[in-house]
């Protein structure tokens, strides 16, 4: 068992954990936010992504242990005063998802997304979305509603 | 995921001695495949020695050429206008954003996946590998499958690039896990071209002698038309047989050139 202090969703939180304890465990498990989902847990899907020190990085694919002083924030840190995220006001408006399973993570990647593209002054287009999207996979394959939905949040953000 | 000891060394004298203590113990630096094979039980390493705190991470160019600390994800590689553009192509197309956050150049050629991008590049660009104990040319570096030069103890600390006229890559992505299908990664250097294919062969990343005496040449993509390409010694698997592996390596060769 290890302590690990990392601050989530703006939160500072300690656990004592085994060191095999994967960041998505730590989120669900031991803090019980269970917004970031696990779905292949083999680094393909998506579903649990969440933001480390300002990056999207796959939470199932990060050991606890190794992000003691960590900033995380998961899907359940976006929204701020009640108000959504204008990235989940975006899903909601063009209902991009239809199980919604994937919806954590292709909203944690997205906003990632558009802040990078807007960092670098460029404007995202389709395609690049489409792109940006490639680690985050949809069962339901709703693809174009997603799409037009951070197309929606690139122009609000 | 079995049990497993996690050590953050603070140098890497601390490294090669964590390294030295455990059972079965194992460096650590992105993890973005080391953690999936642990969760798949392919892999149980008594220890995890991480490595992304000892400073070997950053781009420095130097002499025309560029290193690369073994720690630098490839989303920054990706983003470096000090790399070769060819490098920072491949490195923004290995895997998906998240990976590129969080996966090393040292991990990618450490681990000698046969359908990973990295090993062409080095391969291809006639980089040299840095260790905690020695430089090795890259054409001794790479040994076949998952296998490499690497000695017990023995940690990749940087990759030296050097300068080279042109430089181009060109990759088949196998859709669902974006791993090569088929990559070939061509340089024109002082010293003739070079091409090395990933994804193809069986014993990984390979240099071919053939496409490269063509473009020694006649540097153009029409100098692969002719090029013989055999399917000895190419994997088959549910996604391609050797012969679609082939023509998939001329085909990539010429685009690779294309784009250089």
């Amino acid at each position: 068992m290890t302590k690990v202090t990392m601050t989530v969703n703006g939160r500072k939180v300690s656990r004592d954990v085994p060191d095999e304890t994967l960041l998505s465990q730590f989120l669900r498990e031991e803090l019980r936010l269970t917004g970031t989902h696990v779905g292949c847990d083999t680094t393909q899907c998506g579903a649990c992504v969440v933001h480390v020190d300002g990056k999207a990085v796959k939470s199932c694919s990060a050991l606890a242990v190794a992000l003691d002083g960590a900033q995380v924030t998961s899907i359940e840190g976006l929204a701020t005063n009640g108000e959504l995220h204008p990235m989940q006001r975006a899903f909601n408006d063009n209902h991009g998802l239809q199980c919604g399973f994937c919806t954590p993570g292709m909203i944690m990647s997205s906003v990632k997304l558009v802040e990078t593209a807007k960092a670098a002054g460029k404007t995202l287009s389709e395609a690049d979305i489409r792109q940006g999207l490639e680690g985050n996979i949809c069962r339901c394959t709703g693809y174009h509603n997603i799409v037009k939905a951070v197309a929606q949040a690139a122009q609000e953000m | 995921m079995y049990p497993t000891k996690y050590h953050k060394p603070a140098d890497i004298d601390a490294a090669v001695a964590a390294l030295g203590s455990g059972e079965d113990p194992k460096v650590l630096a992105g993890g973005q495949t080391l953690i999936a094979t642990m969760k798949q039980h392919l892999a149980s390493p008594s220890d995890l020695i991480d490595i992304r705190g000892l400073g070997l991470s950053g781009i420095s160019a130097s002499g025309g050429g560029v290193t690369i600390g073994a720690t630098t994800v490839h989303a920054e590689v990706a983003a470096s206008k000090d790399v070769h553009p060819a490098l920072a192509k491949l490195a923004g197309g290995i895997g998906d954003p998240m990976v590129r956050n969080a996966g090393t150049i040292g991990g990618s050629i450490a681990n000698n996946d046969p359908a990973a991008d990295y090993p062409s590049a080095v391969l291809g660009m006639g980089a040299t590998v840095v260790t905690n104990r020695r430089e090795i040319a890259a054409d001794d570096y790479f040994q076949g499958l998952f296998m490499t030069a690497l000695e017990e103890g023995e940690i990749v600390t940087a990759v030296k690039f050097p300068a080279v006229e042109k430089a181009g890559y060109a990759k088949f992505k196998q859709p669902a896990s974006r791993f090569c299908l088929v990559g070939v990664f061509v340089a024109k250097t002082a010293n003739g071209a070079r091409v090395a294919v990933t994804g193809a062969g069986e014993d990984g990343v390979f240099r071919h002698a053939g496409l490269e005496a063509a473009l020694s040449s006649n540097w153009s993509p029409d100098a692969v038309a002719g090029v013989d390409v055999s399917a000895d010694g190419l994997l088959s698997d549910i996604h391609g047989d050797a012969e679609y592996r082939a023509n998939l390596i001329r085909v990539m060769a010429k685009r690779a050139v294309a784009a250089s």
